[in-house]
Formats: structure tokens, sequence, C-alpha cells
């Protein structure tokens, strides 16, 4: 693997990391509300510094720079010298989302906006100004200058660096201090008396003296006073001292850097050499510190070079983490496969016809292989849905706060799982519908005591299997929908005849209607009646569709029913002449044979069947695909009652055949879009049969429908 | 025969970055993601370097480094640790539990490598 590419591979990581590391931070910071403990708040600084530090390395300065206010404001919450206040927490969380907003940009190789990082910078400064114990206050200055070389670049951090230990210079040296007074420095003269311990820390002053003259012109000089004889000797321990003298103009800090490892448990005097104590004038310094300094540099910004090839190819490359576990099944069933495959390869060698019974075995065992890979190869897409309610705990912490209510968050069924594409396309929708149940269907604490309710709202987010469909309910214990309301809005807006009847479920729909909303004033959390159509219209993309249940003062429910996977379908298998189609078993009701006394015709065209209480417009599939079927008699065929966006229609076809899973294969690649068609599929012997797509077949036949009449009128 | 480095970062990121550097500089590297992992490694292994990410779950990188000393094999091998805080206060911790030297963070890869090739 090139540099590059192996470069890019770490920052993916690096990323993947980090937005795990902000999700920790936030999901912590969310529990910090109901009393800080200890190990909470270490998670969730250790989070943050992870990010900085990795940040740092990796060249992304504004993040590193700015995650290090917060680590420090974490910090000291972790040290106790600042309580866990709700402000702080706000300005926390807030943190949380401008480090992912930046991580975000700089994953995309965008230019970091730093806007929202600035205005919170403020925030922070305030905050970390205000309200810590006088006790406390050296902490976190202290915390500030030992870590601003992590948040500056590495040449701010040097000459940081330099200013620190010039500081700390005048215990160990007064004579630096007037250096102004004499001529140009000329060297250094040290002292160098290492503990007795040096030895234990692998630290070798050979080392240091070696890095020391690699300066320049170094005269050492060993001091043996200390050691003892040799019976008392002890190797691990040092007993010696140095003098030493080096002939070269480098600043301070640059010597001081030398002895870094070891001035804590060292005695060091550094003692400058100017020109003017006699000596005799050096060569050039062979190390210049700025320009040592400069070289420094150039790491980093290399590496902020290669990053945007980097993620160039890398960004969204849909990517997917699979358990070792689920590789670990997949691997044994291709080794079982294997086995299958080489009993069956004997067969083609030496055949006898006693061998037919191994044989069918054989195939069977083949059948049930091939059955479980498949299974475990979808399981690999199948990601628990937590991944997509995570965010709500948040999202609903921030939104009741704006709203002034009360709300306890219920999470169950995280760990149900479902495809990554379903999983990625439902958070928006069901992000509305949280949205939603919040501002329009829980009250005000104020409201729900007056109706007899606890003041703390409860809104569920469900998740579980039912049948082969995944179930997601957002439910809520507010007032439930105002059927009156709804139904008075819908006439209003002409959506509804004034004297039509209709059903709770079909008042309810009415929601979803494009541009629907009850409320009285727009906020900005939701109400402007954009969402619901667009909810309902990508669940329904997935193949799922959505159902609301609701009783007025106590409640509503809105539940997605989702299929498992959109790869894979279960179909009905349908025959018009000599074609094959296959519906998708969730869009149909039932299939009934007709008699004539429940069919009727309305304006010589519309073709109606009654079933049950409703008329459904019967489509006739021959006619829509121009195809012949056996017979034109709706009583000679069957009719398939079929729903999709709240409509039913009754589907003429000849012949029901098999119920089965079927792949969905896509033909759009190669054909251009037939409205009323989501695909084709394989079959075993080879042929290929087209899918219906049930809602686009009912918006076809309803177009035309209206076209005729258009014209007839 | 390469020597070979311990390198401790609960980050995978971090550990990563090391890693290649380190193995493109011709040394062997283990990779340990937290103090209880490399410590468990090194009951059965020598290395010729440690290098550890201080702050991390379960076992931090200073009590790594005090445990390390306890170990014969680890008496005299040179231990650095990656650290954003190379206050006074944490260089003494350090030194304390036995540690040879600091590596401040962010770092380069040239920094990286330097610093290595001072101890071993």
């Amino acid at each position: 693997m090139s540099v590059d590419l192996e470069m890019e591979e770490i920052l993916k990581v690096f990323f993947e990391e980090s937005f795990e590391g902000l999700d920790t931070m936030e999901s912590r910071l969310l529990t910090l509300g109901d009393g800080a403990d200890r190990e909470t708040i270490n998670t969730i600084f250790r989070a943050a510094h992870s990010i900085k530090g990795g940040a740092g390395t990796f060249g992304f300065m504004e993040i590193s720079e700015f995650t290090h206010s917060v680590e420090t404001l974490l910090d000291e919450m972790r040290n106790g010298a600042r309580g866990v206040t709700p402000d702080a927490l706000q300005v926390l969380l807030q943190s949380v989302d401008v480090i992912r907003d930046m991580a975000q940009s700089a994953q995309a190789k965008r230019p970091i906006v730093m806007t929202g990082a600035k205005a919170l910078s403020g925030e922070l400064t305030r905050i970390l100004a205000q309200k810590v114990p006088p006790a406390a206050a050296q902490t976190p200055s202290a915390a500030a200058s030992d870590a601003a070389p992590a948040g500056a670049s590495t040449l701010r951090a040097s000459a940081q660096n330099a200013a620190a230990t010039s500081v700390g210079q005048p215990k160990r040296d007064n004579a630096a201090a007037n250096m102004s007074s004499t001529g140009p420095l000329e060297g250094w003269r040290i002292v160098f008396a290492p503990d007795v311990s040096l030895f234990k820390t692998c630290n070798d002053p050979m080392r240091i003296l070696d890095e020391l003259a690699n300066l320049g012109p170094l005269e050492v000089t060993a001091n043996v006073d200390a050691l003892p004889l040799l019976s008392d000797l002890d190797p691990t321990q040092c007993h010696l001292s140095w003098t030493l003298s080096l002939r070269a103009a480098v600043e301070h800090a640059r010597v001081a850097e030398v002895f870094d490892w070891v001035d804590a448990n060292s005695k060091i005097v550094y003692e400058p050499i100017y020109a003017s104590s006699n000596l005799s004038p050096v060569a050039p310094p062979p190390a210049d510190p700025t320009q040592a300094a400069v070289q420094r540099t150039a790491g980093p910004s290399d590496l902020q070079v290669a990053a945007p090839n980097a993620a160039k190819s890398g960004g969204e490359s849909g990517s997917l983490r699979v358990a070792t576990e689920k590789i670990d099944a997949l691997i044994n069933l291709v080794g079982e496969l294997v086995i299958t495959q080489s009993m069956l390869c004997r067969f083609s060698e030496k055949y006898e016809p006693a061998d037919v019974e191994s044989l069918r075995r054989s195939i069977a065992q083949l059948t049930r292989n091939t059955r479980e890979l498949q299974e475990s190869v979808m399981q690999i897409r199948m990601l628990p849905i937590g991944f997509s309610f995570n965010r709500f705990p948040r999202l609903v912490h921030d939104l009741s706060r704006k709203l002034g209510k009360r709300v306890e968050l219920k999470l169950s069924g995280e760990n149900t799982e479902l495809d990554k594409t379903v999983l990625e396309k439902i958070g928006d929708p069901l992000v509305h519908l949280v949205r939603n149940a919040l501002d329009h269907g829980l009250e005000s604490p104020e409201q729900r005591l007056a109706a007899g309710k606890s003041e703390t709202g409860t809104l569920e987010l469900n998740a579980f299997h039912e049948g082969g469909s995944i179930i997601i309910e957002v439910k809520d214990d507010g007032a439930g929908l105002r059927k009156d309301r709804i139904l008075a809005k819908a006439r209003e807006r002409g959506l509804v005849d004034s004297d039509a009847l209709l059903s709770d479920e079909q008042i309810y729909n009415l929601i979803f209607v494009a541009g629907f909303s009850t409320a009285d004033a727009v906020s900005d959390v939701s109400g402007r009646g954009v969402g619901m159509d667009v909810v309902r219209r990508n669940i329904n993309d997935l193949g799922g569709h959505v159902q609301i249940f609701s009783v007025q003062g106590q409640g509503s429910t809105i539940r997605i029913r989702l299929p498992l996977t959109l790869a894979i379908l279960d179909g009905q298998v349908l025959r018009v002449g000599k074609e094959i189609y296959i519906a998708s078993l969730v869009s149909i009701i039932e299939t009934v044979q007709s008699t004539r006394e429940n069919l009727s015709c309305v304006a010589g065209r519309t073709e109606l069947f009654k079933h049950r209480a409703d008329y459904l417009p019967v489509v006739r599939l021959h006619d829509l695909f121009g195809i012949e079927p056996d017979s034109r008699d709706i009583t000679d065929g069957l009719l398939v009652v079929l729903e999709a966006d709240g409509r039913r229609v009754a589907m003429l076809v000849d012949e029901l055949l098999a119920q089965q899973q079927v792949v969905i294969k896509s033909l759009e690649a190669n054909f251009k879009q037939v409205p009323g068609l989501a695909g084709a599929t394989i079959h075993g012997d080879g042929t290929v049969a087209l899918i219906l797509d049930v809602p686009g077949l009912i918006r076809t036949f309803l177009e035309r429908q209206t076209a005729h009449i258009g014209r007839a009128a | 025969m390469a020597s070979t480095i311990l390198a401790v970062d609960d980050s995978a990121s971090m550990r990563q970055m090391v890693s290649f550097t380190l193995k493109h500089a011709g040394y062997e590297v283990i990779e340990a993601a937290d103090g209880v992992d490399a410590l468990e490694y090194a009951r059965g292994h020598s290395v010729s370097l440690v290098l550890t990410d201080v702050n991390m779950p379960r076992m931090d990188g200073i009590t790594l480094v005090r445990e390390l000393r306890q170990l014969i094999a680890y008496k005299f091998t040179p231990m650095l640790v990656l650290t954003t805080e190379a206050g006074p206060e944490k260089k003494m911790q350090g030194k304390q539990a036995g540690a040879t030297g600091w590596l401040v963070k962010p770092f380069n890869p040239d920094k990286l490598l330097a610093t290595i090739a001072k101890v071993l």
C-alpha cells in the first residue's frame, strides 16, 4: 500500500473515532443532568482529550484548539473545581455540535467554518472565567499554559516552550537575566548533577552529552567525588556528576530541551558564557533554533497536503462496520458450501444410478447452504436501529427546553436490526415525527396538570419485529389528534367534500397531505405543514407505510412498518396472459373472485368492484400494460385488492401463482424507468419477471382515468 | 534484528499513525489499546521500547510505566510517554513511575522518530 493510501486509511479511522467520541460525549453529557458522577465526566473528558490530541496530530488545528477549551472546562469539572451547571452543560452540548461540524468539514475537505466555534469560544471563556472557587483559580491557568502547545501550531508551540522556560529560568540561573549587560552570548557552562535514581528511568547520561555535543563543541569534566568504593558500588545507581562547557551561542531553551527528561530529578545549573569573558569567538552555531522550528512545522503541513487527496476517494465510500461474529458465521458457511461442492463433484466423476439418493441429499444440503449463506450475507447489511435512536435523547432534551415542556423519552428495541439503507433513510422522517410529537402532541406542564395528567409527558420510541417487517412506533401521551379540527381544516381547504363521511383512519391520513397544518402558529420547530407528506413519501419509498392511532386526550401513536431489507421482497407471483408479474405481499389486502352482482359501471367507463363497504376501481393490468389476457371477463379472473398511499384498487389478473421471496434487480440501470414497475427478478429457470410498483401503478391508472374523463367532458 | 516497540494508545487512529510511522522506519511494532492489554503482553514478551499514551481507560500510561518497571525484563527498557500535558507535575509523576521521557502531542512523524532514535 502506498504511503498516501495508508495515511488515508488512518485518517478515516481518526474521523470515525472522533465521531464516535462526539456521540459518547453527547450521550454522557445528557445523563449528567441527573447528577454528576466522576466516571461519566472522566469518560467525556477522555473523549474530548482524544479528539484534541488526534486533531492536533493530523493537522486540524482549528478542531484541536477549540476542543482544548472544552477539555479545560471538563477538566475542571473532573477535578471537582467546578460544579456541573445546566449552563455549562448546554455550552458543552453545543460545543459537541460545533466540533462535529468542524470534523465533518475537515473530513469532506471543505474549509472549516469558524463562526460557530468563535461564538462558543466566547461562551466557554465566559464560563471558564466565572464561578471558579478562588482555591482552584490556579488550575485553569496552569492547564491553559501546559496544554497550549497542543492547541497551537508547532511553530507557536516552540515559542511557548521558550517562553515557559524563560519564566522558570531565573530560579536556576540568575546570570541569564543580565544577558544584555555584557557582550554577545558564546555558550553555556552547565553543571549536571543527576539524582542517584537516574538509571531507573533508563536515561543514559551519555545520550545527553552526545546530544549537547551536536549543538557545538563540548568540553566535559566528570566529577567522581561521590563515587563509592568498588565493594559498595551499586551499578544501578548514578554517582557521577558533570561540568560541561558548550561553545555554541544557542538559546537557553535549546539547551534546556536536552535536559527536559532528566531535569525533574537532577540538579542542573546553567550559566551563560559571554564574549567579554575572554574566550575566543566561536563559529556560527550549528543548530539555529528558528530554523529548527521551521523545519518542524514542515511535518504537519505535509500531512495537511496529503490529507485532501486521501479523503477525496474516501469520503462517502459507504463503508460498513461489521461485527466479527457475522464474518465468522459467513466463513463457517462458506466452509460448509465447499464441503457440499466436493460431495457433488464426486458425482460428476463417476455416477451410478444407485447414488441417486445421496445425490439428492447433497442437493438438499446445497439448498440449505445457499439459503443460510444468503441470510448471513443479508445479516451483514443489518444494523441495530439504536444508531438512529441515539440522536433522540439530545434532540428531545434541546427541544423540550426550547418549548418549555417536560418530556421523558423512553427507547425500546434499540437492538432491532434493519438494513443499512433503510436505517439511513428512516432517520429524517423519525426526527420529523418526534418534533411533531413534542410540538403538537405533548402539552405544556400546566395543560397536563389541568387535564389530570402528570406534569412530565412521555415520548416512546419503540422498534420491534412483526412478521417479516420492522415496526417503529413514535408514541406520545399527549393531547392526541383532534379529528374535528383536522376535518374542519380539510374542508376549509377543499381537501374533503363538506358532506363526505370519513373513517378515523382517513381523517388522520389527511395530515399527510402536502401543506396541511392545523397548528395555530408556525413555530421554528414545526407547524409549517411541510414534512408529513415528505415523511410518508420517504417511508413509502422504502417500501414501508405509516399508520396513525390516536385517542383524543390520551395521545397518539405513529406506526411505521418497514421491510427488513430493500434487496429482497416477499412477493406474490401473478399471471396475466403469458406474462408473469410480482406484487409485493405487503401491498395486497386480499384476493377475491368476483361475482357479477359485485360489479358496477360508472359513467360508462369506470368499473367498480364492491368490496365489503367500499367501491374499488377495477384496474385491468392487461389494459395498462397492453397485453393479451386469458379472458377479459372480470368474473373469469381474480381481483387482487391492493393498497398504497391510502388508496385501494382491485387489480384484475388471470391467475395467482406462488408466494416467494424475490431478489430485486434494478431496471433503471439498463432501461428507462417505466411507470408502475419497480424492478425485475430472475426466476429459478432463468426467466425474468417484472416487479410491480403498486403505488406507481395506482397513480398511473388514476391519471389515465382522469385523462379519459377529461376527454369525455 | 529490528527493534520491537510496544505502542499503547486507546485511540486507534493515533496507534495506527504511530505504528505506520515506526514500521516505515524499520521498527517492529506491537499495538495495545490500553495499559491492561499492554501489561498482559509485557508479561510474556520483552520489547526494546515502550511508547504509551497517558489518558486511557482501564489503566493509564503512568500506572502502566510503574507496573512495567516492576517486571525484571522491563527494568532497563526505555519508556516514553506520549502526552499533551507536559506540565512539571505530570513530568514528576512520570519520572517517579519510571518513565524515561515524554513526547508532547501533537507531534509529527519526524519528531517521533528523532525522539525514539535518542533512546534506542
